[in-house]
């Protein structure tokens, strides 16, 4: 069905681990992504949710061919893209872009806002010099921020300022796809909500669809339509957001819904005891 | 492990048999007189110098030579152009002085190094800590044959107050053999103390910032204890590598302070054949040098090994 | 109501840094009973953790200035001296921190760490004996196959267990109260359960009094009896759990709860936010510290309101807000949800 954005069939990654005395040959394989299918259609939201050491990291690289797969299908808009070179991921670089998890390591620290937020414009040859800088600081705008930031240094910004930053970048080429993954994880908790309502309203007013990678089920229902459930490399459990989170199927997907804390003592103490029962 | 030594070994052929080649190479290019020229004599006759020639392999394509040379070295004939002794056991004859040297400095280095490292981190920032930083910079940037040649004039040849030179056999006469080793072991240590405090104190102030040295503190750990049993023990570890280096290097011979001091260790030699741009012994003694640097570097890569458990020999585990 | 055993009475820690001063942690009072569960709410810069660490003596930093009274057992610790601290830690009031990864030394055997904490403060145990404790120790807080695992190093367990393996060091003298520091925050989800499971068996079984320090207020309404909620440097409410999670007094607390996003109830089209970020405690503003955020602003907030208890109902309620009770029920959205107003 070619209706879909974006659709994953059979992914696979694996990482050789290699011994040898002359000559290393391999002797075991690390199956971070071990055979992953999904599809996202345009405009919607997939949640992806996992524990560590889960493979959703890796997943997000292999779909963005950040990091080649070992095999499997990914087709981006019908068009396959597992295996391009680099040369040909090129202008698709335009269409998919990612949001990273820690605002402290994703940007250049010796760079300013403006230049950070105008790479890929600049890059991708859409525009230079006073257009450019117009078109950074409408984005920056619209993610909440100054346009007198296009002058400062990250480390003068908040964390979640600075993940700001990192969205507006992402949407400079004005991409289809955003992979963000654990774009909320390492902020503080009242500005949690703030990032996830901004990723909201971006993805109605600029029609984006997001693959929304975390480990806080939480957040990910709250943000998406489908979620689809990683354990070591597979993908457990998918399906519509609500009906994974209050029917689960799958044994792991029930032990990991179990296990988040309700913010809600009664509630807590009531399932607590309807456990022991 | 067992894997790990061998590969170091295969490594280590193929690394002492390009500085052979490396080392050939260098000196068959330099322009020098004529070895069957000055092997010859000043008397020398055409006849004379082109039957050496002939004996020797001078006239042999240079692929040839080195093959001829290597042979020689490794079956311990090899012998020197200038003065016809064999160059393999003059190195043997140097090895006890170039080696006690090493040990002697080393004893010395790591002792005050290690002291003066740890003092300046548990009292970093204060008057103690400023004091032993700048001895510990004079150290590292004092030129170690202006400090040799100091020593031996001021504490030797003109107050008597130690010998100038020379090397006594430990078999032979314990006293003697400290006593004129005194001098170059300071001379030696001075540098590798400095070096070695600083090293120590960086490593120190970053290891107290660490969570584990925090949660030490958190089960009422005295304070020496702290300092000892986590902040130095983690801190030691990259000094053990560094020592495992800078050993295998001073093994090769210290040239200029066994020169200075007369010691005719293995460095002095080097020093007298690069003088006379003497082919063999400096084949040699390179190839004898670059086997103890990588025999010593393996076994810092063990030691570290063995000190981290965190770290393992092999790479291949992701 | 017993004597508590942990008092600390307005406890000052201010840092003098590069761009300025920076007070901490800014008139803080707690108290402990035996047997409690205290969990201290925070962000980042709220001086949740800084309270903890000073309560432990850990805060050793030349630039520090630290007032007030932290009194454990009606000993006085702060300006006791630092052999008192040093009797005290480990022995009578321990702490696990947030990451088992670095908090445990990598050299060094799980076992042998243990080991040093039970013979920390000169104790005549043996080397053997101390040896058979360790393992009897992870055995307690549930790490399988506990005697092979005293000799592996903290790499070799996984997160989970070097958490319990922390816990165990934390409890080889048998401390009278726990500190644990974001006990669970760099842990799965599934580990952080089982964690805050032995949390509380510990507390139950061995009546530990214990201090959760969090930002996670799903965790605290799974264990704390009761919670402060710290929000720059200061505390801006203290009350039971029920208190703070039903009838939440401090507009801060409101936000935090109505931000929280539940799995067990339908989706709000839109989560309540908090506007702005948690202040730089080099540029606070004067008066109340959540002002430049609190949509319920007034003209009574420019001075720093007490930390009172303004409901007669509940006089241990206490809370840092001019608004009265009355205007508080208006201002907060009931039914199930509780939280600022819906950003439109």
């Amino acid at each position: 069905m070619s209706e879909s954005l974006l659709e994953v069939n059979g992914l696979v990654k694996h990482f050789p681990v290699k011994r040898g005395l002359l000559i290393s040959r391999e002797v075991d394989r690390v199956r971070a992504v071990d055979g992953v299918s999904f599809s996202v259609a345009p405009g919607e939201t997939l949640g992806l949710v996992g524990e560590s050491g889960s493979g959703k990291s890796t997943l997000c690289r292999a779909v963005l061919q950040l990091t080649e797969p070992t095999s499997g299908s990914v087709r981006f808009e019908g068009r396959e893209i597992a295996g391009l070179s680099r040369r040909a991921m090129r202008p698709l670089r335009r269409e998919m872009q990612m949001i990273f998890q820690d605002p402290y390591a994703s940007l250049n620290p010796r760079r300013r806002v403006g230049q950070i937020v105008g790479e890929p414009l600049r890059l991708q040859r859409v525009a230079s010099g006073t257009e450019l800088r117009r078109q950074v600081q409408g984005l920056l705008e619209r993610v909440g921020l100054a346009p007198e930031h296009y002058d400062r240094y990250p480390y003068e910004f908040s964390g979640g300022q600075r993940q700001r930053i990192g969205i507006a970048r992402a949407l400079a080429l004005r991409p289809k796809l955003i992979v963000a993954d654990e774009p909320v994880s390492a902020l503080d908790v009242s500005i949690r909500a703030q990032i996830v309502n901004l990723l909201d309203d971006l993805q109605d007013e600029f029609g984006l669809t997001y693959l929304f990678v975390a480990h806080d089920i939480g957040v990910v229902r709250h943000v998406s339509d489908r979620i689809a459930v990683m354990h070591e490399g597979r993908i457990v459990e998918q399906g519509p957001a609500d009906r994974v989170c209050e029917q689960p199927s799958d044994a792991y997907t029930k032990r990991l819904l179990a296990a988040v804390p309700v913010p809600d003592p009664r509630e807590s103490r009531a399932r607590r005891a309807d456990s022991r029962a | 492990m067992g894997r790990f030594l061998v590969r170091r070994l295969l490594g280590m052929v193929a690394v002492l048999f390009a500085v052979s080649v490396l080392a050939f190479l260098i000196f068959n290019v330099i322009p020098s007189s004529d070895p069957a020229q000055r092997m010859a004599g000043r008397n020398a006759t055409p006849q004379l110098v082109a039957a050496i020639t002939a004996e020797w392999g001078f006239d042999d394509a240079p692929p040839q030579q080195y093959l001829t040379m290597m042979g020689n070295i490794l079956s311990g004939d090899v012998v020197s152009y200038a003065n016809r002794e064999n160059v393999d056991d003059r190195i043997v004859e140097g090895i006890p002085a170039t080696f006690s040297l090493c040990a002697g400095a080393a004893v010395l280095w790591l002792a005050f190094g290690i002291l003066f490292g740890y003092l300046s981190a548990v009292r970093a920032g204060g008057w103690l800590d400023k004091t032993l930083t700048v001895v510990a910079v004079t150290g590292i940037s004092i030129p170690v044959f202006w400090l040799a040649a100091l020593l031996l004039n001021y504490l030797a040849y003109q107050t008597g107050l130690f010998p100038s030179g020379g090397y006594i056999g430990l078999t032979e006469e314990p006293l003697e053999w400290a006593y004129h080793l005194l001098l170059p072991w300071v001379t030696l240590a001075v540098l590798q103390i400095g070096f070695y405090s600083r090293v120590l104190r960086s490593n120190m102030l970053d290891a107290m910032d660490e969570d584990y040295v925090r949660t030490a503190r958190a089960k009422g750990l005295s304070e020496r204890r702290v300092m000892t049993r986590h902040v130095l023990r983690n801190s030691l570890v990259p000094i053990v590598t560094l020592f495992g280096l800078d050993i295998g290097v001073l093994l090769g011979g210290a040239i200029l302070i066994e020169a200075i001091f007369n010691l005719n260790g293995i460095g002095q030699y080097a020093f007298e054949s690069l003088k006379g741009l003497d082919l063999p012994p400096i084949m040699a003694i390179v190839l004898f040098g670059a086997f103890f640097v990588v025999l010593f570097n393996a076994l810092a890569d063990v030691a570290y090994a063995f000190l981290d458990p965190r770290v393992k020999l092999e790479s291949g585990a992701r | 109501m017993s004597k508590p055993l942990l008092h600390v009475d307005d406890l000052r820690v201010g840092f003098a840094t590069e761009e300025g001063w920076v007070q901490a942690v800014d008139g803080v009072s707690l108290e402990l009973a035996a047997g409690e569960v205290l969990a201290i709410v925070g962000e980042s810069g709220s001086g949740k953790s800084v309270t903890a660490q000073t309560i432990m003596g850990l805060i050793r930093s030349r630039n520090a200035s630290i007032e007030g009274s932290v009194r454990f057992r009606d000993r006085e610790l702060i300006g006791g001296g630092e052999a008192a601290l040093q009797r005290t830690r480990g022995a009578e009031i321990a702490m696990v921190f947030q990451d088992p990864m670095t908090s445990l030394n990598p050299v060094y055997r799980v076992g042998s760490q243990i080991v040093e904490a039970i013979r920390a403060h000169g104790s005549e145990v043996s080397t053997g004996e101390a040896r058979r404790r360790a393992a009897e120790l992870l055995d307690s807080v549930g790490i399988p196959d506990a005697g092979r695992r005293v000799g592996d190093y903290p790499h070799e367990l996984s997160g989970g267990m070097r958490q319990r393996a922390m816990i165990a060091m934390a409890l080889a003298l048998e401390p009278d109260v726990l500190i644990a520091d974001e006990p669970t925050t760099a842990l799965d989800v599934t580990i952080q359960a089982q964690i805050l499971r032995l949390l509380e068996r510990l507390n139950r079984e061995r009546g530990l009094a214990t201090i959760l320090i969090t930002h996670d207020l799903g965790v605290v309404a799974d264990v704390a009896d009761r919670v402060l909620v710290m929000y720059a440097g200061k505390v801006v409410e203290e009350g039971t759990l029920e208190q703070i999670f039903y009838d939440p007094q401090h507009p801060y607390t409101w936000g935090l709860l109505g931000s929280l996003t539940r799995i067990d109830r339908p989706r709000p089209r839109r989560l309540p936010q908090i506007p702005g970020a948690p202040p730089s405690l080099l540029d606070l503003p004067g008066g109340c510290s959540f002002r430049p955020r609190c949509p319920h602003e007034f003209d009574r907030c420019p001075r720093l309101p007490g930390l009172e208890g303004r409901l007669a109902e509940a006089p241990d309620h206490l809370d840092r807000c001019w608004l009265a009770p009355e205007e508080k029920r208006e201002c907060r959205q009931v039914e199930g949800r509780i939280g600022l107003q819906e950003q439109a």
